[in-house]
């Protein structure tokens, strides 16, 4: 006998984000028992994750996770995901919204087998966002091996169009559709968690940092890019401007945070980050010497304190307390040298290096694009949460700058928090 | 289920262009099954033509020859039918080029000599799916007899109380179980409270109060003070649970393991079985034993941990250099807040006003810039914050903090900004080297500061942010009456902490049912705590619902299999019950286990464990993987001159296999000698396929998992190490059947080293071959 002193599970939520803390969200109502729908605006979901190589402190493979997530969601009918989604308009109040989502067409339907024959036919080159731009895919292309979902998109603005057809012409399974038109979807749902997250800060706004000005300084974002196996590398770490294998490298932490010019907050994951590629650089070069230019090494916590006295251990790393003011280029090298004052000493430190990797913070999505709802946010673009009025939740970065287990454990209690809308109703 | 078979095979993406389609079809046909071909099957008319066949034929078991099941796998899902997917696509004919593996010519067809590697590998497959299909059958759901939708919290500080609203708000029952005599635990004990919104600069009332306040609006939830968790037994869904006052003895109160040092002897020797249960009995006197259930117990279908933390109180002279223990003014943070609660901030040898306090973040011993144990951000924090307090008490007042690291990572940096705006607080780096008595005062000396080499403070307080201690380093709290110990989790990772090793699933837990929150977890803030609650709260909902719809929680969600045991052929080994990663298993006196499914997360380590192999699933189980074994079929000389070796993989599916399909993605080629048969953990390795394998004249086997160790991606936790275990243990077994034990391998491989499997196959394949064939090819 059961006794049910529960609401039924009725209601259903929309996840506006389909990246690490989206998908938590989703699957933790949806197993729950609730009716999902995850609306993600890139043709794949996993996000940010999806591009980085390994995760602190354990140095696993986020794709294990988004794995274990992407079956979980093949395995539960109750979630509706829609790809290259983005919420056009929200209207009414907790417990009942009518959401207009805009979809942009894909040109590729769900024929695709993701046989690969398209690509080999297509003329056109783009630029690779999903590597940061360090390389190019045609306009047809995969977004990456373990995308979910598994079908092939074309970059509208690349491809050109029903005049070439090329990737037409080869699909045998008529999978082509280049006149295929973007459409609405209305959706009825009770809940809504935002899940929007996060843009690396853009690092070319850092005057003193040399970002775009020179080849060899590069961000953490694409460091994890070119350390990963299915980067445009293929996980070899090679300095952008001559393809060298780079004998020493610098860390130049809080490029862009806690500083009133930038973001004034701190982005949280930097520190972790930077002693992670640490151990990227020393495992393929044994000889190569880091340096981690900081204010503070934030490794708060048992397992992060542990993972910062491992990497302290290794002579070849070399952590210096002081904010860089300065980064130049020996223009016949294409070495960087990165001068700081240190903190301790006063000494002005000037360290020649072979290539420099800029620690750019995390800015929130809706810093630069406003979200269409009626949502509160901080000075910087964090979205604040009213749990007394409900219906509407941030997860994840979109609320605060945090790590993925901090993203993860807070998109789990924001389905909760959604439940608790539909429940109430 | 009356089978009806229906195999399908899909000679689109290649497969058809590199597959001897005749001869393929010819291998079901044989056995009598039906086949059809379609170039495109997971299209609209391939799709048609399985739909007809189901509702006009009654097809109900269904191979699908095609592509991977990791994609199409909404497409080839029919209610009610059995399906199972055969990859002639990642694993055969993209990873397996014609360039590498040629098809033969007209002349080799009957020479004798010449066989299609490719084309039996294809072959194989399908073999070994029918095989399978035959021993698999629909999984029913497992329910619990009364589902208890009730959750117990225990601890009844900030993230219990968090946690149990967060319950009851989305309509369940909750009892909040705390040891003292009332609410609040350490929130209630504090002055004030961290700000957490713009504009960062003013403390904040604690919030505690008002929750507490809140609990009142809520008939749904129970509050039991002064009691604590005798036992809990039973499973998610159908806990029975018996409280009790503290410092009560009763007979329900659970039983602990014994203590190591107590299984020997005077002499060091260690006791045998029956000694060793002999002096557990008498350890355990008065208590009854695991499996008597209370009939007064109460139920509950999950629970909250949430019992929090303690302050590190630190030992002997472990702190000397800071004057800790020796001078009456220096004291811990802990110490400073309880004083700041009560007044104005006074030093406790004498009570007078202390208006100059030194706050010391990190011991600092040498090089050493590690803060405190059990430290974290919230440290830094709540010096800053105490910082304030001083601030706050006298307008003459100065604060120093002296740290390695400022740790307020994230929006707590605003609150730091702030404090730096006040001219009475001085925050520096620096190392503490002494700390001594100064006339009435002190004074503090550090070098290596900001300002300056070495810096001299005079203090009339001195306070060390030393850290949060769970209280599950010093009590089992849940007290499981579970075989495997009362305890959370016992895996020596996090010091203590009930933490999950899992980045992506930080609620992740050895115990299905229970989900720990707050600082019994991680060192948090109070605003940090009251998040996880939330996350622990529908965490404990989750499972609920899914023990009520008698399925799986993750990471195999939604799963309806649960392990069936054949208990006659039981030799009450125990194995299951040890090895089993959930502690789902509970053995009676005489050792025989006593499944507890919904505890269950249906990995099969109990499976791969057992040696009378009486354990399976549904659609799993040993009889199923072995037939696939015995279906791969093995040439030897009366077939071939030179026969092809013959190499089993057992893959993990949860990341190898998906790695297997990426390299395929990718078209990167491996040896077409071998056969890989997904399993759910490598944990789930039964042994008796290997050692069956190999009597049949398989070359090779190995396996293919995840890596282990401290920072294992197992999925259930140690599958792959126990399955290195099983195969270390299987290297004797072999050379008593004179077998080289370099046939049985394993290997670890992480999702995204796809690139590298190709080489680990190909080198395994040339050690076995360079062995030579099995001797006991042919017999």
């Amino acid at each position: 006998m059961t006794e049910d002193k529960t609401a039924p599970a009725n209601g259903s939520i929309l996840v506006v984000g389909g990246g690490i803390s989206g998908l938590t969200t989703a699957l933790e109502a949806a197993e729950v028992g609730y009716e999902v729908f995850l609306v993600e605006k890139n043709p794949y979901l996993g996000g940010r994750v999806a591009q980085l190589n390994q995760y602190f402190p354990k140095l696993c493979p986020p794709s294990c996770g988004l794995e274990i997530n992407f079956r979980r969601i093949k395995d539960n009918p109750k979630i509706t995901v829609l790809t290259q989604g983005e919420v056009e308009k929200i209207e009414g109040t907790p417990g009942s919204y009518d959401v207009t989502v805009a979809l942009s067409p894909r040109l590729v339907n769900a024929n695709c087998t993701a046989c690969n024959d398209c690509v080999e036919a297509c003329p056109v080159e783009r630029d690779n966002e999903y590597n940061f731009n360090m390389d190019k895919t045609k306009a047809i292309y995969r977004p990456f091996e373990m995308a979910f979902p598994m079908r092939y998109a074309i970059d509208a603005a690349a491809c050109k169009g029903s005049e070439c057809g090329e990737c037409a012409k080869v699909c045998k399974y008529d999978a082509i559709d280049l006149d295929m038109a973007a459409q609405t979807q209305n959706l009825k749902v009770g809940a809504v968690v935002w899940a929007t997250g996060w843009e690396p800060y853009d690092a070319a706004k850092i005057d003193n940092l040399g970002f775009g000005q020179y080849p060899n300084v590069i961000t953490n974002m694409m460091m994890e890019r070119l350390a990963a196996p299915n980067g445009p590398t293929k996980g070899k770490i090679t300095r952008p401007s001559d393809d060298k294998e780079p004998a020493s490298v610098a860390f130049v932490q809080c490029a862009g945070s806690r500083d009133e010019n930038y973001l004034p907050y701190c982005s949280y994951i930097c520190c972790m980050a930077s002693l992670k590629q640490a151990t990227y650089i020393r495992e393929q070069y044994p000889d190569a010497k880091v340096y981690i230019f900081y204010i503070d090494v934030r490794a708060p916590g048992q397992r992060y304190e542990k993972f910062y006295q491992k990497i302290k251990e290794d002579e070849n790393v070399i952590l210096i307390k002081g904010k860089v003011a300065e980064v130049s280029e020996d223009t016949a090298t294409g070495n960087i040298t990165v001068v700081a004052e240190n903190a301790v000493t006063g000494e002005k430190v000037s360290q020649a290096v072979e290539m420099a990797v800029l620690a750019t913070g995390m800015q929130p999505t809706a810093a630069n694009a406003k979200l269409p709802a009626d949502l509160t946010y901080n000075e910087d673009g964090f979205i604040i949460n009213d749990f007394e009025k409900g219906g509407m939740f941030a997860a994840g970065c979109a609320n605060k700058p945090s790590d993925v287990v901090t993203s993860n454990q807070n998109a789990t209690g924001m389905a909760l928090k959604a439940i608790q809308t539909l429940v109430r109703k | 289920m009356d089978k009806k078979y229906g195999v399908y095979i899909c000679t689109g993406c290649g497969i058809g262009d590199a597959l001897v389609m005749e001869d393929l079809c010819a291998v079901p046909e044989e056995e009598g099954f039906s086949v059809k071909t379609h170039p495109f099957l997971c299209g609209a008319e391939g799709l048609e033509l399985l739909k007809k066949d189901i509702a006009d034929d009654g097809v109900n078991t269904l191979m699908i020859a095609a592509c991977s099941r990791r994609v199409n796998y909404d497409v080839f899902k029919f209610e009610g039918c059995i399906v199972d997917r055969v990859n002639l696509r990642e694993q055969v004919v993209w990873s397996h080029p014609r360039s590498e593996f040629p098809a033969l010519t007209e002349d080799q067809k009957d020479d004798g000599e010449s066989f299609d590697r490719l084309q039996m590998l294809a072959e194989d497959y399908l073999k070994m799916s029918m095989a399978k299909l035959e021993k698999i059958d629909l999984p029913e759901p497992y329910k619990v007899e009364t589902l208890s939708r009730k959750i117990m919290v225990i601890g009844g500080g900030i993230t219990g109380i968090s946690a149990a609203l967060d319950a009851a708000k989305a309509g369940y029952e909750v009892t909040i179980v705390e040891k003292e005599s009332s609410l609040g635990g350490y929130a209630a004990k504090m002055r004030k409270q961290l700000p957490n919104e713009d504009p960062y600069e003013n403390l904040i009332p604690p919030v505690i109060e008002s929750k507490i306040k809140e609990l009142e609006g809520y008939d749904n939830i129970t509050v039991k003070t002064e009691t604590i968790v005798a036992r809990l037994a039973g499973e998610p869904g159908d806990f029975i649970v018996t409280l009790k006052k503290p410092g009560e003895k009763i007979e329900f109160d659970v039983p602990f393991p014994l203590p190591e040092e107590m299984k020997f002897d005077e002499n060091g020797k260690e006791l045998d079985v029956e000694d060793q249960h002999k002096r557990y009995l008498e350890y355990n006197e008065g208590k009854l034993d695991i499996l008597q259930f209370d009939p007064d117990g109460e139920k509950f279908g999950a629970v909250v941990l949430a019992a929090g933390w303690r302050p590190d109180q630190p030992e002997g002279d472990e702190f000397a250099h800071l004057g800790f223990g020796e001078l009456p003014d220096v004291i811990t943070n802990c110490q400073f807040e309880e004083i700041a609660a009560k007044g104005k901030v006074t030093r406790p040898s004498d009570g007078k006003e202390a208006k100059s306090v030194a706050f010391i973040q990190s011991p600092g011993k040498g090089d050493d810039d590690a803060d405190f144990k059990y430290c974290g951000s919230v440290t830094s924090l709540v010096a800053l914050k105490q910082a304030k307090y001083v601030r706050e008490d006298y307008d003459d007042s100065k604060a120093y903090i002296f740290y390695q690291h400022m740790r307020t990572p994230g929006l707590t940096e605003n609150f730091y900004k702030s404090i730096q705006q006040d001219e009475g607080i001085f925050l520096t780096k620096g190392d503490v080297i002494s700390v001594s008595t100064n006339g009435d005062g002190m004074i503090l000396e550090a070098d290596n500061t900001l300002l300056g080499e070495k810096v001299k403070v005079i203090a009339d307080l001195v306070v060390l942010a030393t850290g949060m201690v769970p209280v599950t380093v010093d009590d089992p709290v849940v007290n499981m009456a579970y075989r495997q110990g009362p305890s959370f989790r016992e895996i020596g990772l996090f010091d203590g902490f009930c933490d999950s090793n899992y980045i992506c699933f930080p609620y992740e837990t050895q115990r299905t049912g229970i989900y720990a929150a707050g600082g019994i977890r991680r060192s948090m803030t109070m605003e940090e705590s009251m998040e996880d609650a939330t996350g622990a709260a529908l965490k404990a909902i989750q499972c609920i619902e899914s023990v009520n719809r008698g399925v799986s929680v993750h990471p195999r969600s939604g799963d309806m299999t649960f392990p069936d045991f054949f208990f006659q052929r039981c030799t009450q080994c125990k194995r299951c019950t040890e090895e089993c990663p959930f502690g789902a298993l509970d053995d009676d006196e005489k050792g025989t286990p006593k499944p507890n499914p919904s505890r269950c997360r249906r990995c099969g380590t109990c499976m791969g464990a057992c040696p009378e192999r009486i354990i399976g699933f549904a659609d799993f189980n040993i009889d199923s993987v072995g037939s696939m074994v015995k279906a791969i079929g093995v040439p030897s000389e009366d077939d071939y001159y030179e026969p092809p070796f013959r190499i089993v993989g057992f893959v993990c599916e949860n990341d190898a296999m998906p790695a297997l399909d990426i390299a395929g993605l990718n078209r990167l080629v491996y040896s077409a000698d071998v056969r890989l048969i997904p399993i759910r953990c490598l944990g789930s390795m039964n042994v008796i396929w290997i050692k069956d394998a190999l009597a049949q004249g398989l070359d090779g086997a190995f396996l293919l998992g995840c890596n282990h160790g401290d920072d294992y991606q197992c999925h259930f936790i140690k599958g792959s190490e126990l399955s290195e275990i099983r195969v270390q243990k299987i290297g004797e077994a072999l050379s008593s059947l004179a077998l080289e034990e370099e046939r049985v391998a394993q290997f670890q491989v992480a999702i995204d080293e796809y690139d590298k499997i190709p080489k680990m196959i190909n080198d395994f394949v040339e050690q076995v071959e360079a062995l030579g064939p099995n001797p006991f090819k042919g017999f």
